[in-house]
C-alpha cells in the first residue's frame, strides 16, 4: 500500500468512527432526546408532533433564553416508527439525560423497563401503556392528559349522547377497527368491559401495518356485521384508507368515530370527499388563534428557525407538539423551582413531572388558553385529568361539536389498578406508598 | 506475502480436514474471537454493546439460519419472521412458567420447538420449489403471527399482546440463593431483564452465536451439507445418487428453524427485553432474506456481513446525519437522505458483486494470496 492509500484509509477510519463519539453535555443546558420519525407511513404524525415540540423549545430559547436561563437542547434521531430503531435511538441518547417522548406505543412498551432502570422519565402524552396511570407502580412513566381507556369511555359517552341516552346503547352494535399493534390493541379490554356494562356488542377488526389493505374488512363490516357505529383506531396512512373504503361500501362517515391519532388534517384531506362528516376525538383544537402559536409563527418561523414547513403550523399534530412542548417545559420549570436553575438529572425531572400543576391562570400566561386544559399530576394519578372534545371534519377544517367530555374515571380506576397490580406482581415491584421519591403517594387524587 | 499457503504442508488427513485449514485463517478467527470475548466487553460502552453489537449478533444468527435453508439447501423461505416469533414466545413461556430451567437451556428448547414447527411448514417443499415455495412459506409467516396475536395464553394475557422478558439467570432459579444448587449462585449471573448488565447480555449472545456458527460451519462441510447442496443444485440428480429429498429438505427446514428460533429468543431476552408480533412481521422476513442475499447465498461469513450491512448501515448513516446535521439541512431532508444513501449502497454493492459480500471477501483473499506480486 502506498502512503497515499494509508492516509486515505486512516481518514476513512476516522470518519467511520467519529459519529459514535458522543459530544459531552454542556453546563446549564437541558438536553431532550428527540426520537422523531419524519419518514415512513407515519411521517405525517411524527413530523407534525416533533416539529411542534421543537418549535416551542426554539421559541423558549429565542425569546427567553431557555427555561429560567437554561437552554433546551436536543438531538434528533430518526426511528421511522420502528421499535428496533427506537431502542437504538434511546440507547444512543440516554447518556445525556432528559425526558423521552417516544410517540409510539410500541416504543413506549419497549422503553418502560429500560427507562425505569436508567432513571429517565418517559412522557407518553395521549398514548402508551394505560395502566402506567398508576404512578405507584410506574414511577417513571407518564401517560399524561388522557390515556387510551379514558378516551374510550368518553367515546362511548359521546355515542350515548348522540343516540339519546346511555340506556339506548343496549343492543347496539359497534365495530372496533384497530391498527394491529400494541397501540391498536390497547383498548380491546376496556371496550369489552363497557360492552358488558351497557349491553352493546362489539367486534374487533385488526388491520395489519401499514393499513393500506382494508377492502375485506370494510366489506365484512358493511355487508355482514352492519354496526351502528365504527370506532377507528388508525394511525398514519391507515386513516384516509379507512375513510375511503367506508365510502366505497356506503358506510356513513358521520358514524365513524376516530381516536385522536386518526383526527388530524393529514388523516382526512387525502380521503377527499369521503371524509366529510367524519368525527374524531381530540384533547386540543387545531388552528392558529392562540398567542403561543402566533409567537411561534413570528419568532420561530419568521426567523427561518422552524422545524416544520410553515404551512403546517396550527394543524392538529403541530398543536399537539406545542402542547407537549409546554408540558415538558413546565415540568422542567417545576423541577427547577425545587432543585435550582441548572441542568437537571432524570430523577429531578421526574419529580418535576410528578408534581406538575398547570392551572388555568398559568395556561393563560403561556398564551395557550383554549389550546390546553388544566393538568395536575400526582404519584397516584400520572394522567393528570384531561378531558376529551369531539370534532367533526366539514370538508375544510375540524369543527368542535361538543364541549369537554369527562372520562368515566370511576369505572376505569379499579381496572387500571388491577392491571398495574398484575404487572407489579409479575415484575416483583412493590408499589410506592407514603412519601416516596419526593412525592406523597398516600393521597388519592 | 502474509497470506500465502506456499510451504504449508498438510501431512495428515486431520490437518487436511480441519475447519480452518489455512493457519492465517485459523489465527484470524482466534484473534477475532479473543477480541470479541475479551477486548470488546472491556472497552465498549452500553450503546455499543446493546443496540449495535447484540442486535447485530441476533440478526446474524437469524440470517445464518435462513442461509442454511436458502443458500445451502436451495429452499426459498419467507417465514423467517414467523419462526423467530415461535422461538421468542417459546423462550418467553418456558422462562415465565418454568423458571427452574437455565435460560440457555430455554433457548435450546425453544429452538427445538421451532424446529418442529419448521418441519410442519416445510412439508410443502416436497412438492413445490422456488417462488411457489416462497409463497407457501408466507402462510407460516401469517399463520404464526396471527396465532400469537389471538391466543392470549402465549403472551400471558397481556392486554397489548406484549411479552416482556422476565429477569432470569444463566443457570435457572435452582442455582439462585435458596435453591438446591445454591453453591452455584456466585457464577449464576442475571441475563435478562432491565437489571442485567449489557456485558452479560452481549457475552451470552456472543457465546450462543459462536457455538451455533461453528456448528453450522461443520454441518455444511459434512455429509449433511453436501446433501443440501446436491438438492439445491439439482434435486433429481441428488435423488439418483441416493440422497432422500424428504429427509434432506425437512432436515434443512428443521435446522434453519432451530437457528431462527434461538435468534428470536435472544432478540427478546438479551436484546430488546420484550416483544410483540410487530417485531416479527413480514418486513422482518424480508429484511433477513436481504441480509442473506446481500451477504452471499451459501456462505457462513456472508450471513454476518449481510446482517452487519442491513442492521448497522442505517444506524451509522443516522449517526453521521446527526453529526453533520446541526445547522445544515432540515431534519426531514436528512432523514430522507439516509434512505437514499442506504438504497444506493444496496444497488452499488449488488452491481459491483452480485454474489454478495462473501464473494467480495473471497476475491479479497485471493488478491492477498498473490500480493505483492499479482499476475
Amino acid at each position: 500500500m502506498t502512503s497515499r492509500k494509508w492516509t486515505l484509509s486512516l481518514v476513512a477510519a476516522a470518519v467511520l468512527a467519529a459519529p459514535f463519539a458522543a459530544p459531552p453535555a454542556h453546563a446549564d443546558e437541558q438536553f431532550i432526546p428527540a426520537l422523531v420519525y419524519r419518514t415512513g407511513p407515519y411521517a405525517a404524525g411524527g413530523s407534525g408532533f416533533f416539529g411542534g415540540m421543537l418549535d416551542y423549545f426554539t421559541l423558549l430559547n429565542e425569546r427567553d433564553g431557555g427555561v429560567n436561563g437554561v437552554k433546551i437542547t436536543w438531538e434528533e434521531c430518526e426511528t421511522a416508527y420502528n421499535s428496533d430503531r427506537g431502542v437504538e435511538c434511546y440507547e444512543r441518547l440516554k447518556a445525556r439525560g432528559g425526558i423521552v417522548h417516544p410517540l409510539s406505543t410500541g416504543i413506549t412498551y419497549r422503553l418502560i423497563e429500560r427507562a425505569t432502570a436508567d432513571k429517565i422519565p418517559i412522557i407518553s402524552m395521549g398514548y402508551g401503556r394505560t395502566d402506567a396511570t398508576d404512578g405507584r407502580v410506574f414511577p417513571w412513566v407518564f401517560p399524561l392528559v388522557t390515556n387510551y381507556w379514558s378516551q374510550n369511555t368518553a367515546k362511548i359517552k359521546f355515542i350515548g349522547s348522540r343516540e339519546g341516552g346511555m340506556d339506548k346503547l343496549k343492543g347496539m352494535k359497534i365495530a372496533n377497527i384497530y391498527h394491529e399493534s400494541s397501540y391498536g390493541k390497547e383498548t380491546i379490554p376496556i371496550l369489552d368491559a363497557q360492552a358488558e356494562r351497557y349491553g352493546f356488542t362489539v367486534k374487533h377488526y385488526p388491520v395489519p401495518h401499514p393499513g393500506l389493505d382494508q377492502k375485506a374488512t370494510w366489506l365484512q363490516i358493511a355487508r355482514q356485521y352492519r354496526p351502528d357505529w365504527v370506532i377507528l383506531r388508525g394511525w398514519g396512512v391507515m386513516n384516509p384508507t379507512a375513510l375511503k373504503e367506508a365510502a366505497r361500501v356506503g358506510f356513513p362517515a358521520d358514524h365513524i368515530l376516530g381516536v385522536w391519532w386518526s383526527g388530524a388534517e393529514e388523516d382526512v384531506i387525502p380521503a377527499g370527499k369521503a371524509a366529510k362528516g367524519y368525527i374524531s376525538s381530540g384533547f386540543h383544537p387545531s388552528g392558529r388563534d392562540f398567542p403561543v402559536i402566533q409567537e411561534i409563527l413570528d419568532k420561530v418561523h419568521g426567523q427561518l428557525k422552524g422545524n416544520l414547513s410553515p404551512q403546517r403550523v396550527g394543524t392538529i399534530y403541530h398543536n399537539r407538539g406545542v402542547y407537549v412542548g409546554i408540558i415538558t417545559a413546565e415540568a422542567i420549570r417545576t423541577a427547577q423551582a425545587k432543585f435550582g436553575n441548572r441542568t437537571l438529572t432524570g430523577e429531578e425531572l421526574r419529580w418535576g413531572i410528578e408534581n406538575l400543576n398547570i392551572t388555568a391562570a398559568r395556561i393563560k400566561e403561556l398564551g395557550a388558553e383554549g389550546l390546553m386544559s388544566p393538568l395536575k399530576v400526582s404519584c397516584f394519578d400520572h394522567e393528570g385529568g384531561g378531558n376529551v372534545k369531539f370534532q367533526q371534519w366539514n370538508g375544510d377544517k375540524w369543527v368542535a361539536i361538543t364541549d369537554w367530555v369527562a372520562a368515566d374515571r370511576e369505572m376505569l380506576r379499579p381496572m387500571i389498578e388491577a392491571s398495574a397490580a398484575k404487572y407489579a406482581s409479575e415484575k416483583k415491584i412493590t408499589p410506592r406508598s407514603g412519601m416516596s421519591m419526593g412525592s406523597d403517594c398516600s393521597q388519592k387524587m | 506475502m502474509l497470506y500465502r499457503e506456499a510451504g504449508e504442508f498438510k501431512t495428515s488427513y486431520e490437518k487436511d480436514q480441519a475447519i480452518f485449514p489455512i493457519p492465517q485463517d485459523r489465527w484470524g478467527v482466534i484473534a477475532v474471537l479473543t477480541f470479541a470475548f475479551v477486548v470488546i466487553p472491556l472497552i465498549a460502552d452500553q450503546y455499543w454493546l446493546g443496540p449495535i453489537l447484540t442486535q447485530f449478533l441476533v440478526f446474524a444468527l437469524a440470517a445464518l439460519g435462513l442461509n442454511l435453508l436458502t443458500g445451502y439447501a436451495g429452499q426459498l423461505s419467507l417465514g423467517t419472521g414467523g419462526f423467530m416469533a415461535v422461538g421468542a414466545y417459546a423462550t418467553y413461556n418456558l422462562a415465565l412458567r418454568i423458571p427452574e430451567i437455565p435460560l440457555v437451556v430455554d433457548f435450546i428448547l425453544a429452538g427445538i420447538i421451532t424446529a418442529m414447527v419448521g418441519i410442519v411448514f416445510g412439508l410443502p417443499s416436497l412438492r413445490i420449489k422456488g417462488f411457489y415455495l416462497a409463497v407457501a412459506t408466507l402462510a407460516s409467516q401469517f399463520f404464526l403471527v396471527w396465532l400469537f396475536d389471538h391466543v392470549g395464553w402465549f403472551t400471558n394475557y397481556d392486554s397489548a399482546g406484549v411479552a416482556s422478558a422476565p429477569p432470569r439467570t444463566l443457570l435457572g432459579s435452582l442455582a439462585e440463593e435458596g435453591g438446591i444448587f445454591e453453591f452455584l449462585a456466585p457464577i449464576n449471573v442475571l441475563v435478562s431483564g432491565p437489571n442485567a448488565t449489557p456485558e452479560t447480555k452481549y457475552l451470552v449472545t456472543l457465546s450462543v452465536v459462536v457455538v451455533l456458527a461453528l456448528m453450522a460451519k461443520n454441518m455444511v462441510r459434512s455429509a449433511t451439507g453436501r446433501a443440501w447442496m446436491a438438492i439445491r443444485d439439482m434435486d433429481i440428480a441428488a435423488e439418483i445418487i441416493g440422497i432422500g429429498p424428504l429427509r434432506t429438505k425437512l432436515l434443512a427446514f428443521a435446522v434453519s428453524s432451530f437457528y431462527c428460533g434461538v435468534a428470536g429468543g435472544l432478540y427478546v431476552f438479551t436484546y430488546v427485553g420484550n416483544a410483540d408480533t410487530e417485531a416479527f412481521n413480514l418486513e422482518r422476513s424480508f429484511q433477513i432474506l436481504f441480509m442473506v442475499i446481500i451477504g452471499g447465498l451459501g456462505s457462513i461469513v456472508g450471513s454476518f456481513m449481510g446482517a452487519a450491512f442491513i442492521v448497522l448501515t442505517p444506524v451509522f448513516l443516522n449517526n453521521i446525519s446527526a453529526l453533520i446535521g446541526e445547522g445544515t439541512l432540515s431534519g426531514a431532508a436528512l432523514s430522507h437522505l439516509e434512505l437514499i444513501v442506504f438504497g444506493s449502497a444496496i444497488i452499488f454493492f449488488l452491481i459491483v458483486e452480485p454474489h454478495g459480500f462473501a464473494r467480495l471477501w473471497q476475491i479479497g483473499k485471493q488478491k492477498l494470496r498473490v500480493w505483492p506480486f499479482p499476475y
